[in-house]
């Protein structure tokens, strides 16, 4: 009995803002005659014709991809600058510099620059979410490896741990809580450039397809879109909050050992 | 096998001096038990960071095996003070154990038998599948020592690694300690701040003043070597031995009262 109740509890926790929103925003436009603010009756009734067909396969999967190799991309630049970064002094205070500088640029300034030297194609969309991506990856690693504790070090340095197998058992499980913090945030940099990259000069992605309704004024589709972006936030949050709890099991277990022995 | 001569160690920081060791001499025999003791803010830590090569001495030389030493030495592993720190949180205790084996590349059947001799030398073979975290602070000391003597090093040193723990899990560590060498007839250097201990423990005592540190005694330990924390405790050489140390260590804290430091 006390099992359903927690699972219930559970379930309205979930679920019970986003159904009482949809309520107010049912309600609130249900008489509306603006045409920019249809109401959520029509904007539900157009959501299955607009997005279960082709446009699944020809402007959301597209999107999806991108983000995906964009997003891989950064992981991997991020995290190999980051260490590289942080585990120098030397280095560090060499780049620091132009990091400031870099990481000034908004990536979407970007755009107009890279349709001319990586041309329209998805390359160009690809780097635009890298150029966004890559920086709460690197400057959280860049932190975590330098946060390394210094007995571990030592313990290291005396049992000849060294190298690859250094980086791999300590440098980077060392840093992974920080890691997969510039990675969290790196996601929802990654889903606006997604869309941000697709408003020009594109031929397929969401962004793309909300940049058509919107011309042709089709505004109950247009509203559809943001239903989709934000159904796949929320997927993509919940998806990264699996791999987080498998990667940082040992994370959360030390902190809760530490709490219950203060 | 482990020779101190004239070492001697200051640290610079910001334009001061601290002249952490003055003059250090004295060496331990292969398969000797030695203990280093001295008042707290001595240098103890320096010294055994200079022994294992962590550091480098201002002057003087470090020698292990005949061999200076300029950086860790072979076959010498540390215990540390911090064993809560110096443990990996995200490895299991049996991976934490093989580490150093991996770094050997000492393959996977023998590393596997090592682990589980030393595992259960400290008497742990059943909390080989935990984390360091799950364990209280003496078992987690206790997986220390087993990750050095799985390494088998011919020199081990100990940095104070109980003074952490309750007393009396000090005592049955102390005695694990004992066995581990009567067992295994490494070289030991322990370093401790507790007189009683050093007695306790050693075949000798080498004492240290204050700091600007320099040896006052290398003195002999003839207790038998079967020790019992309640007979060899009780025993009148013991309290003799304990007593004499301790009026050392005294004098040693009055006299750099009124010694002008240079």
């Amino acid at each position: 009995m006390k099992a359903v109740i927690t699972g219930l509890r559970r379930v309205v926790a979930l679920v019970g803002l986003p159904i009482v929103l949809l309520l107010v925003w049912w309600f609130a436009s249900a008489d509306s005659h603006t045409a920019a603010m249809p109401p959520l009756k029509r904007i539900l009734k157009v959501f299955p014709d607009t997005w279960f067909g082709e446009r699944l396969t020809d402007d959301v999967l597209p999107s999806l991809i991108r983000l995906t190799e964009g997003y891989c991309a950064a992981l991997v630049i991020g995290i190999v600058a980051g260490v590289a970064i942080g585990s120098s002094r030397t280095v560090r205070a060499f780049v620091e510099p132009v990091l400031e500088f870099l990481r000034a640029i908004p990536p979407p300034a970007l755009v107009p620059i890279l349709f001319l030297i990586a041309g329209i194609g998805d390359t160009t969309k690809i780097l635009v979410i890298i150029a966004g991506c890559v920086w709460p990856i690197l400057l959280n690693t860049v932190e975590g490896v330098r946060g390394v504790d210094p007995v571990l070090v030592d313990t290291c340095l005396t049992y000849r741990v060294s190298g690859l197998l250094r980086l791999r058992t300590f440098v980077l499980r060392s840093a992974s809580p920080q890691i997969m913090t510039g990675a969290r945030q790196a996601l929802s940099v990654g889903i606006i450039l997604m869309v941000i990259s697709e408003l020009k000069a594109s031929t397929d992605g969401l962004g793309y397809t909300f940049e058509q309704f919107q011309t042709r004024f089709q505004y109950p589709q247009m509203w559809s879109g943001v239903l989709v972006l934000g159904l796949i936030g929320v997927v993509l949050s919940l998806l990264f909050r699996f791999v987080e709890s498998r990667v940082l099991a040992w994370h959360r277990g030390q902190r809760a050992a530490e709490r219950t022995s203060l | 096998m482990l020779k101190v001569q004239s070492l001697r160690k200051v640290y610079d920081g910001h334009g001061r001096q601290v002249e952490a060791l003055r003059d250090i001499t004295f060496s331990v025999n292969p398969g000797e038990f030695v203990c280093v003791v001295g008042p707290s803010g001595c240098g103890k830590t320096t010294l055994l960071r200079l022994l294992g090569g962590l550091i480098a001495p201002t002057s003087g030389t470090v020698m292990v095996e005949g061999r200076p030493v300029s950086g860790p030495p072979d076959g010498l592993a540390i215990v540390f003070q911090e064993y809560g720190r110096s443990l990996m949180p995200w490895l299991r205790v049996r991976e934490n154990v093989e580490l150093p084996l991996k770094a050997k590349r000492v393959p996977r059947a023998e590393r596997a038998a090592l682990v589980h001799e030393s595992l259960a030398a400290v008497g742990l073979a059943d909390a080989a599948t935990a984390y360091p975290w799950q364990l209280s602070g003496g078992m987690q000391q206790r997986v220390a020592i087993a990750r050095a003597i799985a390494f088998q090093p011919r020199v081990l040193l100990m940095d104070e690694p109980f003074a952490a723990v309750d007393a009396q899990t000090r005592a049955d560590l102390e005695d694990l300690v004992r066995s581990v060498w009567q067992r295994f007839g490494m070289t030991m250097l322990f370093v401790t701040h507790d007189i009683d201990e050093s007695v306790y423990l050693a075949e000798r005592v080498v004492i240290l003043s204050s700091s600007p540190t320099i040896v006052l005694e290398d003195l002999a330990i003839d207790l038998p070597a079967q020790r019992d924390q309640l007979e060899t405790r009780s025993s009148a050489r013991f309290v003799e031995l304990r007593h004499h140390v301790y009026e050392q260590v005294q004098k040693a804290k009055n006299r750099s009262a009124v010694t002008p430091v240079v």
